[in-house]
């Protein structure tokens, strides 16, 4: 078990694309952590380099108290799960998850009885014999992780891990694997592009763009306080409303209704200012009579969502999402009013959050002490 | 006999029976839909007429091709045990005479041992080679790597072609590999390398990075992801590549009986043009008996590699 150490970690294909630039990170010993971003942003490269299968064109990678920066995968001592899970199509599920082992040079009855031990842990042991074609999605998987624990690596990489699952398998594997990694305990490193399973299996997140990563904290922290205007629309199911607004002395105006300001930013903004509210659909309360500070507009767009409703108004700020209950009628053409919630509204200026506490991307040292903790 | 039943009618109902639904809804008088219904049924026996005149042209169609090419197979399978073969397929007046004759030719069990040395040596050149050739260029970006795949294959069908006869035939003096086997198999390796790296390249690409990458963090060396992981997954390409590499030697003449010159080296197919009559003519009964016993070999591989290795793949891949 070791914690990763990345320090102005760079990597530039040929041909000039920055696909990972000066990342500085570092994930704790035995943390389950999250690359999120969309496809492009350079997370799977970090984990591909991470892995030892990209070379770095700068920085360095410290694993434990190793510099591996120029060790070859093999010799790293990780264990990564592909997205695709690299099942050797000619091997039985046995030898597959003793292969690592042979690799290993450890001899035949040995690594027979581990890999017996290690697939009958993960519920594999009446499938041994099988190769990997008969087996389904979900089962495949736990083949795979069967593989990676087999020779107890100190990181686990795990590369879109729940991707090719379908919808309800991918519930119960998201379960499962937070709770191996509960008992194994080991430091994983996962990279994905849906914010629901980073959110829900990361003690860490890590949203990353263009070869950077823009925000870094626990996902309560990265839902609740999107560091910038990327992270706020990235992050949640329904993504946050950023309206444009301008600063009053009495509230800030969207749509030429008066908001009043949110405690936070109070006070460190500057009247006639130019600024993005933002407000996630969770956090409006929906009102079918007009409230004074409230949002406005007619019902276009109703959604369920089985639990509640995805409403969206079209008013004078423009289009704005709110969850309204599931017993609330709504119907389309409705006038509605939608009441924001102030402690949880966030004001962005420039596209970066407007906060009275330390930098709130997580990335400077004094943020990453108490991020970690 | 009935009329043929409803379901025998469907094919033509497709003229008939939109109409009546289109009326029915309409309430049209019933002696009218009558009509229609008997209408159907004429149509449907001439329908039914037709198409068993259609198969029967079809059937003796495919009749008269069965034969044109079973004719020269049944030849095959009767005339070495005639005692006198003709050049039409006949009742034989059996012998196994042509057999023990051929036992006793001195070069022609042998050249048949020559066939399965030249074969089975160019065919695991060709395999190892493409095989190590193919994986290199799936892998490895080089600029030009498609174009240099193409002249090669272009330049393929010359080297082991008529037109090279006499360049070769002057390197393989110039090298001293006239009358050697070594000097056949390498030409014929070098004839069918570029097809064999063309088609086992297309295998290699088909074989997801993934499996070596993953072999690869867990410490596999180049050799044992090639050992272990490329050679099995490719196994049905590479089971082709030797079939082919072997059944285009084991049919080959020029290239042997361009660089051979003791009979004793000579291959089958070289062999089977030496068999004339002291007449001079073509001695049908050796031939024929020779044919056969030439032809078995290779259909014994194809029904070895068909069972052994199958050629099915394995998904270890979700989609």
């Amino acid at each position: 078990m070791a914690a990763i150490t990345m320090d102005r970690l760079t990597k530039v294909y040929p041909g000039g694309v920055r696909a990972l630039d000066e990342i500085d990170l570092t994930v704790e010993d035995g943390e389950f952590f999250a690359l999120l971003g969309p496809s492009g942003c350079g997370k799977t490269t970090l984990l591909r380099t991470i892995a030892g299968l990209e070379e770095s064109s700068g920085g360095s990678l410290r694993i434990g108290d190793v510099d591996v920066t120029r060790t070859p995968p093999g010799s790293r001592d990780v264990a990564m799960v592909f997205q695709d899970y690299a099942l050797f199509p000619h091997m039985t599920v046995a030898e597959n998850v003793a292969y690592p082992l042979r690799i290993k040079k450890v001899a035949r009855g040995k690594r027979t009885e581990k890999a017996a031990a290690t697939a009958g842990e993960l519920g594999l042991a009446d499938y041994l014999e099988r190769r990997p074609g008969q087996l389904s999605g979900g089962q495949q998987q736990r083949v795979a992780l069967a593989r990676a624990m087999a020779c107890h690596p100190r990181v686990f990489l795990f590369d879109e891990p729940l991707s090719n699952l379908d919808a309800r398998m991918r519930l119960e594997a998201r379960t499962f694997l937070k709770r191996l990694q509960r008992e194994l305990g080991v430091t994983t490193v996962f990279v994905t592009h849906d914010q629901a399973e980073a959110l829900a299996l990361a003690d860490r997140i890590a949203v990353m763009e263009s070869g950077r990563i823009r925000q870094l904290g626990t996902p309560s922290e990265v839902f609740r306080r999107p560091a910038n205007t990327f992270v706020a629309s990235f992050i949640g199911s329904t993504p946050m409303n950023l309206l444009d607004g301008v600063v009053r002395s009495r509230g800030i105006e969207v749509g030429g209704e008066l908001l009043p300001t949110p405690p936070e930013p109070a006070g460190r903004l500057v009247d006639g200012e130019k600024v993005v509210y933002g407000i996630r659909p969770e956090y409006l309360v929906h009102s079918p009579t007009a409230v004074p500070g409230s949002l406005t507009g007619e019902v276009r767009v109703v959604e369920n969502l089985g639990h509640a409703q995805l409403v969206t108004l079209e008013g004078p700020a423009g289009f704005v999402q709110l969850v309204v209950d599931e017993d609330t009628p709504v119907a389309l053409g409705d006038r509605g009013f939608a009441v924001p919630r102030q402690d949880r509204a966030l004001v962005y200026r420039d596209g970066e959050l407007v906060t009275a506490g330390a930098d709130p991307t997580g990335l400077t040292a004094g943020a990453r002490a108490t991020g970690a903790t | 006999m009935t009329p043929p039943p409803d379901h025998a009618a469907v094919p033509s109902a497709s003229d008939a029976a939109p109409v009546a639904v289109a009326t029915a809804p309409a309430g049209p008088p019933p002696s009218d839909t009558e009509h229609r219904r008997r209408e159907a049924q004429r149509a449907a026996g001439r329908e039914g007429a037709r198409r068993t005149v259609a198969q029967i042209g079809f059937y003796t169609f495919v009749s008269l091709v069965l034969a044109f090419f079973s004719l020269p197979l049944l030849w095959l399978a009767v005339a070495p045990f005639d005692a006198n073969p003709g050049l039409s397929a006949s009742l034989p007046e059996f012998t196994l005479q042509n057999f023990q004759v051929l036992w006793d030719n001195p070069y022609a069990m042998r050249s048949l041992g020559n066939s399965v040395i030249l074969a089975g040596g160019t065919g695991l050149l060709v395999v190892t080679f493409a095989a190590l050739a193919a994986y290199a260029l799936s892998r490895v970006r080089l600029p030009g790597r498609d174009m240099l795949l193409y002249v090669l294959l272009l330049l393929s069908s010359i080297v082991t072609g008529t037109a090279a006869m006499v360049p070769l035939f002057n390197l393989a003096t110039e090298l001293r590999l006239i009358d050697s086997q070594l000097g056949v198999i390498l030409v014929l390796s070098g004839g069918l390398l570029p097809s064999a790296i063309f088609i086992l390249k297309d295998f290699m690409d088909g074989t997801p990075r993934s499996y070596e990458e993953s072999a690869r963090v867990f410490g596999a060396s180049p050799f044992q992801i090639m050992r272990d992981i490329v050679v099995p997954v490719v196994r049905p390409g590479l089971a082709t590549i030797g079939v082919w590499s072997v059944a285009q030697v084991w049919g080959n003449f020029l290239i042997p009986f361009l660089l051979l010159r003791s009979p004793d080296q000579y291959p089958a197919a070289v062999v089977m043009y030496t068999f004339y009559t002291e007449g001079g003519q073509a001695n049908l009964a050796l031939i024929s008996t020779f044919s056969l016993l030439y032809s078995v070999p290779v259909i014994l591989m194809f029904l070895f590699v068909s069972s052994r290795y199958g050629f099915r793949f394995h998904g270890g891949i979700k989609r």
